[in-house]
């Protein structure tokens, strides 16, 4: 699989005879046999877009039109103070809370400290694993395989003590570092080594190249791909984290905006701050989907090649 | 294995000792700690440890309340795998077809996996609020009685809802993946031989699907058990009562706010325990994955 870059066959699933494929009848035809398609479509895209639209539209309008159940479905004028008093100050009516540009920064941090560190570590290991002999290959290959069977939620508190004991509470390590050992990585980087051809290492070793500039010269260029599809999907999954980040911070300079969000709605109060509330959402969301859709094409392969 | 390698006394351990270190420092410590933590039980004040054998086991299995946060999570992973990956599907399905725009309807479908689970929680917390909340209001107008913060089942719902709605999108990756290894040769085969869309789509595309839909089942259940703490978290805090309290969420609760080390360590390892079966089973499906492309 290879993104979802494949051209649809513009005549349909099924050849048509040539004098017949240009005439209106035929073309009305094919309208009709996929409309069911494009109405299912249509209402999947529905369905998505309409709580972000909805959300939109409240981050526009002014608490009492929220509160008073009246929002309308059409923006209104108070996009800017609220989305002033999300990014910049961190207050609204019964909200405490932290700026979204720090917590925004905070996540950031996170997401491409977790991505990068976690793509470093899984490549060297992977590249030790593949591309060496020595003793402890095999149970170093299984030591980090294992790890796929113990997701974070299952060994939450001892890990917590773990990382609360080694000072890293309420740190960017702290909340980087625990999450960036997984074998996903390494799993995906050794099925992708394995395909090298030995010639290549051959070649490497006939021009003298060691094995750190074969890395750097030869490998990592080849990895390219593999390396951009992890990144968008490592960055989603960091920026996204949720239960570790809410364990490891105990102070608001280093909350991460999904967490931040949470507490604002606190108990969910009718009385809430909605507006900045939901432009906060918003905000929240905008960088992920940026790296998605800009990437897609990655995102689909790294996703499809990880979890396989 | 390759037969090309190279040789080198310590560079090998140098590549694989940073991921190996962090490795044992944050899982297998960690995991080690908490099964020795779920055998010890510790008195009222925290100030004296013993050993209990099986005991935290026993009055976990025991508690009703267990049994309650079995049932839930049960429930709610039912609903949220199986409609995740209905609609996955479905979509999936029509967006494979050779539709006009089909690339923007994709992109369309596939963004919603960057809006992180607790993200979807508060967008659907803001439409389902009886006060607040477009849907909310809609609902007790006609007379529902809609009430999620009182109201178990509607609770339940909304957890459900909002963790399908955020995990649409995985699946429909995986489906239209899927669904695209599929020869085209197949389906005009089954066209000539004068079969419909639909008998087509049940008899040659969902047996070729199999692989992928195993994997999916494994993955969502993994999703639905653990990834969904931030959604329920975020909505009802595993209310009203103990309504939409799950097995992990109950971990969380008994382990962070009750600070109940034992009893929250035998849970953990329970789950731990399921995890490992439920991931063999996808190692195991892992290696028959069937390429048609």
């Amino acid at each position: 699989m290879r993104g979802f870059g494949r051209a649809p066959n513009p005549t349909g699933a099924v050849a048509v005879p040539a004098p017949l494929a240009g005439s209106l009848r035929w073309r009305v035809r094919r309208g009709l046999r996929f409309l069911p398609a494009h109405v299912v479509l249509l209402a999947g895209v529905a369905l998505f877009v309409f709580p972000v639209y909805v959300a939109f539209v409240a981050s526009t309008a002014d608490l009492p039109e929220v509160t008073s159940g009246t929002l309308r479905l059409l923006p209104g004028p108070h996009a800017a103070e609220n989305y002033w008093k999300a990014f910049v100050a961190g207050t609204g009516e019964r909200i405490r809370g932290i700026p979204m540009a720090r917590a925004m920064l905070n996540s950031l941090v996170v997401a491409l400290g977790i991505a990068l560190g976690k793509i470093a570590l899984s490549l060297l290991s992977a590249y030790g694993i593949v591309f060496f002999d020595f003793r402890w290959r095999a149970p170093a290959f299984w030591l980090i395989f294992l790890t796929l069977m113990l997701p974070v939620e299952v060994r939450i508190i001892p890990t917590y003590k773990v990382a609360s004991d080694l000072g890293l509470v309420n740190t960017y390590t702290g909340l980087i570092v625990p999450l960036t050992v997984s074998a996903t990585g390494t799993l995906l980087f050794r099925q992708f080594f394995l395909t090298v051809p030995d010639e290549l290492v051959d070649a490497a070793k006939i021009d003298g190249a060691g094995p750190l500039r074969f890395l750097w010269s030869v490998l990592l260029p080849v990895s390219r791909t593999t390396v951009a599809a992890l990144f968008v999907v490592l960055f989603i999954y960091g920026w996204n984290q949720y239960l570790w980040p809410l364990l490891v911070t105990t102070s608001l300079e280093k909350e991460v905006v999904v967490v931040a969000i949470t507490k604002m709605i606190g108990t969910g109060e009718a009385l809430v701050d909605w507006p900045v509330i939901m432009a906060s959402a918003l905000l929240a969301l905008l960088p992920p989907t940026v790296v998605i859709v800009a990437m897609q094409r990655w995102f689909v392969q790294g996703l499809t090649e990880t979890e396989k | 294995m390759r037969r090309s390698l190279f040789r080198a006394p310590f560079l090998p351990y140098l590549l694989v000792a940073p991921q190996l270190l962090l490795t044992l420092v944050f899982f297998y410590w960690p995991a080690l700690q908490g099964i020795y933590q779920s055998f010890l039980i510790q008195d009222p004040f925290g100030l004296r440890t013993s050993f209990a054998g099986l005991a935290n086991f026993a009055s976990v299995l025991g508690d009703p309340l267990y049994g309650n946060a079995l049932r839930v999570t049960v429930l709610f992973s039912g609903a949220v795998v199986a409609g995740a990956m209905l609609l996955g599907l479905v979509l999936a399905a029509a967006a494979a077809q050779p539709l006009r725009g089909v690339q923007v309807y994709r992109t369309l479908l596939v963004w919603p996996y960057a809006v992180a689970p607790a993200v979807a929680a508060a967008l659907w917390l803001f439409l389902a609020h009886p006060s607040v909340g477009i849907v909310g209001r809609a609902l007790v107008r006609s007379g529902v009685g809609w009430d999620y913060t009182l109201n178990g089942s509607h609770a339940l719902l909304l957890v459900v809802v909002a963790s399908v709605w955020s995990r649409v999108a995985y699946n429909f990756v995986f489906f239209l993946a899927g669904l695209q290894s599929i020869p085209s040769s197949l389906h005009e085969a089954a066209q000539v031989d004068g079969a419909t869309w639909f008998q087509s789509f049940r008899q040659v595309t969902l047996p070729l699907l199999a692989p992928t839909t195993f994997f999916l089942l494994v993955v969502n259940a993994l999703y639905a058990l653990f990834d969904t703490f931030a959604v329920i978290h975020a909505l009802t805090k595993g209310g009203p009562g103990k309504a939409t309290e799950t097995l992990i969420y109950k971990v969380y609760v008994d382990g962070v706010v009750n600070l109940n080390l034992g009893s929250s360590s035998a849970q953990s390892v329970i789950l731990l325990v399921l995890a490992v079966v439920l991931t063999s089973f996808q190692f195991r499906f892992l290696e028959r994955r069937v390429h048609y492309a």
